[in-house]
């Protein structure tokens, strides 16, 4: 994922509504409609959420007769949340191996 | 066994570790200072590191290798500033892909009863070097919590 995405997908990700609508869109496609209710926001403000997410490529939106259905794309999410996954991950199995070895250093001490 | 917490702010160029541990400082300390134990923990199981050279004390250097499981390697190095106690390390440290880029590391060791919790202060010379270093070129601005997003991408993980 180049920069100028991973830039989109936070800042997409910055607000709360818009990590609201990609947990809701986990169960499943929907329309602006079924997107309104549980945010009691109007479809307008709904759109621009929508929008956003999409510019960021964490959504596509099809046609289907009068409606758009959004739909989740879950690999930049990943992408972008591997990079401190990573560094996290660096630290925390050398953190779970110190443990192993501090145990063996601790009985050593203590003998 | 206690999760790490890991403190990146937005616009900060700092990043905060802490974590427990169920041993005392000193031991800690040996882990941290000693060549053979070291090698021992830090990094990746999947990786196989060997510690260059390491001289705790004020001046002198440390250096370590990763060789990935591809073959590839890479080396983290610095100098000690101050000599290295059982209550504080203090070392720069550099990467060697990212010559020039040096940032600085405080480790505290601080006894808890049984238990010691380590904090680990690394400050940067640039917000922009923080996140190319551990957001891997993450813009700055991330509000959004990271434990929420690993909830979120967690479930769909399927």
């Amino acid at each position: 994922v180049p920069t100028d995405q991973l830039t989109a997908v936070f800042g997409a990700l910055a607000d709360p509504t818009r990590r609201a609508i990609l947990t809701r869109l986990t169960r499943g496609d929907a329309t602006v409609g079924e997107l309104c209710e549980p945010f009691a926001m109007s479809q307008p403000a709904v759109s621009r959420h929508l929008k956003v997410l999409q510019d960021a490529g964490l959504i596509t939106r099809t046609r289907r007769a009068t409606t758009r259905l959004s739909h989740l794309e879950a690999a930049p999410l990943r992408e972008a949340t591997s990079w401190l996954a990573g560094y996290r991950e660096y630290w925390e199995v050398g953190y779970d191996r110190l443990d192993e070895l501090l145990a063996g250093l601790e009985t050593e001490e203590r003998s | 066994v206690t999760a790490a917490e890991i403190i990146a702010e937005p616009g900060v160029p700092q990043v905060i570790i802490t974590r427990e541990f169920a041993a005392s400082p000193a031991v800690l300390f040996r882990a941290y200072t000693e060549p053979d134990l070291l090698a021992r923990w830090i990094g990746p199981r999947t990786y196989r590191t060997t510690v260059d050279m390491l001289e705790p004390r004020d001046g002198e250097r440390w250096r370590y290798t990763h060789t990935v499981p591809d073959g590839d390697r890479c080396s983290f190095f610095g100098f000690y500033h101050g000599d290295p106690t059982p209550r504080q390390i203090v070392q720069t440290y550099e990467f060697d892909r990212q010559p020039g880029h040096v940032y600085l590391n405080t480790i505290t060791f601080e006894a808890r009863g049984s238990r010691t919790l380590l904090r680990q202060n690394t400050v940067f010379q640039s917000v922009e070097d923080r996140d190319v270093y551990v957001l891997g070129g993450m813009e700055k601005g991330i509000h959004a919590s990271m434990a929420k997003l690993d909830e979120l991408v967690t479930g769909l993980q399927e």
